[in-house]
């Protein structure tokens, strides 16, 4: 069951200041209607992870972290590896975040960003068998957000994909029934690099990376995934509203350009 | 979960939910049998079962996915194209408003793939909508025609 979400109240004052400057084609930190905030990424902030990642998108702040264990494939793709992803709203990062069982926002963010991985074939699952049908590797990507200001989807996806460049995995062999280490460190074979991008409908206008007030006066949300070859790989519509076609085509249009921009920026970083 | 979600989305633009303030409209969506193309039927469904309901809405919602199967774009994939396929793109559209109120995808499409693809299910869409019309009319048409017997009947009594 899905219910409609009750928003914390937003100041009437603060609701039109946000609407008046979109529609004068300004935005409430001054930046432009197509420009992020500032992007900020550090990798191999947890040492014990196989790889792990923070990016800070303006004030949102997210932690990925990546763990490589042994574990058995799906009976259906005997000859892949496993990809998890999950994501957790820790209860410090906003008000509205409280513990228990994750909540919509939550699978709907996880579920956008194994999207996006999965789709592109980011991660080459097939190079993760030790013994086929058996035994393989599993991938968990775990997302933390820290702290919520807007548009936690990208901040997610470009953190993951920044903790998977970062990734070191062990080398793995089958003796006999076990599983041994079969020493040295490879990074984790990639084969794409997707990047989310997610824009916000407030009133006629679209904006890209929504901060957190400009998310709570928005009619409709669109996250659009781009993969390395400039092709659209995931895409999720959220909102209570809608967008008419042209603004999907206009959307896609620039979504390959920021796409391009932000992978550039987590690529210098990740890969050194 | 996800899918209750873009569901509900997909048909809160044109319910209006104005009219019934401290109230809960419970929507359930049963899947009979699974063969690809179950959120897209869904809503095509509820949206007519809502408008059967009696409750005020802008307009219908119809739904249709378009994908790539073996490099050609298709509308309505099945379970075994979607599965095999390249691409899968899930939408939602109301007619009048230009209105594109549940979009998803996965795969690999380029930028103008998704163009004419889009174009495609828009148009299915919009073939689904004129019948999704049909069937309500005819409903009220059939009760009319039971009524007006009976009326008959009555009078030659």
């Amino acid at each position: 069951m899905s219910a409609t979400p009750q928003l914390p109240p937003v100041a009437k004052l603060e609701q039109k200041t946000v609407v008046d400057l979109v529609s004068k084609g300004k935005r409430i930190d001054d930046r432009g209607l197509e420009s992020y905030r500032p992007l900020e990424i550090k990798v191999g902030v947890i040492e014990k992870a196989n790889g792990s990642a923070q990016v800070h998108l303006g004030k949102s702040k997210v932690l990925v972290g990546v763990k490589v264990e042994t574990g058995e494939p799906f009976p259906d793709t005997p000859e892949e590896g496993v990809l998890t992803v999950n994501a957790e709203l820790v209860p410090l990062a906003s008000p509205s975040f409280e513990m228990g069982p994750p909540s919509e926002e939550a699978i709907e963010i996880a579920r956008v960003v194994d999207r996006g991985i999965r789709e592109s074939k980011a991660v080459d699952v097939k190079s993760l068998v030790i013994q086929k049908g058996k035994k393989v590797q599993v991938v968990y990507v775990d997302v933390y957000v820290l702290d919520h200001d807007g548009n936690l989807i990208d901040a997610a996806a470009m953190a993951a994909l920044a903790a998977l460049v970062n990734a070191k995995v062990t080398k793995m062999e089958m003796k006999g029934d076990e599983v041994v280490v079969k020493g040295g460190h490879h990074p984790l074979p990639l084969n794409n690099y997707p990047v989310a991008v997610t824009f916000a409908k407030i009133e006629k206008t679209l904006l890209v990376d929504p901060s957190l007030e400009e998310e709570q006066v928005m009619s409709a949300r669109l996250t659009v995934t781009i993969d390395k070859n400039g092709h659209v790989c995931a895409m999720q519509k959220g909102g209570q509203y809608g967008f008419t076609v042209e603004e999907l085509k206009r959307a896609v249009g620039l979504a390959v350009q920021k796409a391009a921009e932000n992978r550039a920026s987590i690529l210098a970083v990740a890969k050194g | 979960m996800e899918l209750s979600k873009v569901i509900r989305e997909s048909l809160e633009p044109v319910v209006l939910t104005d009219l019934y303030p401290r109230t809960t409209i419970d929507l359930f969506v049963e899947v009979l049998q699974s063969d690809g193309g179950s959120r897209c039927a869904g809503i095509t469904a509820a949206s007519l079962a809502l408008a059967d309901a009696g409750i005020p809405m802008r307009e219908l919602v119809a739904a249709c996915a378009v994908g790539k199967v073996q490099g050609k774009l298709a509308l309505d994939l099945s379970d075994a194209e979607d599965k095999y396929g390249e691409a899968d793109l899930p939408v939602a559209y109301v007619p009048n408003a230009n209105l594109v109120t549940l979009l998803q995808m996965d795969g690999a499409l380029t930028p103008d793939e998704f163009e004419t693809g889009l174009n495609m299910a828009v148009e299915a869409c919009k073939a689904i909508h004129t019948m999704q019309r049909e069937a309500l009319k005819k409903k009220y048409h059939d009760i009319k025609e039971v009524v007006e017997e009976k009326e008959e009947a009555e009078v030659v009594a």
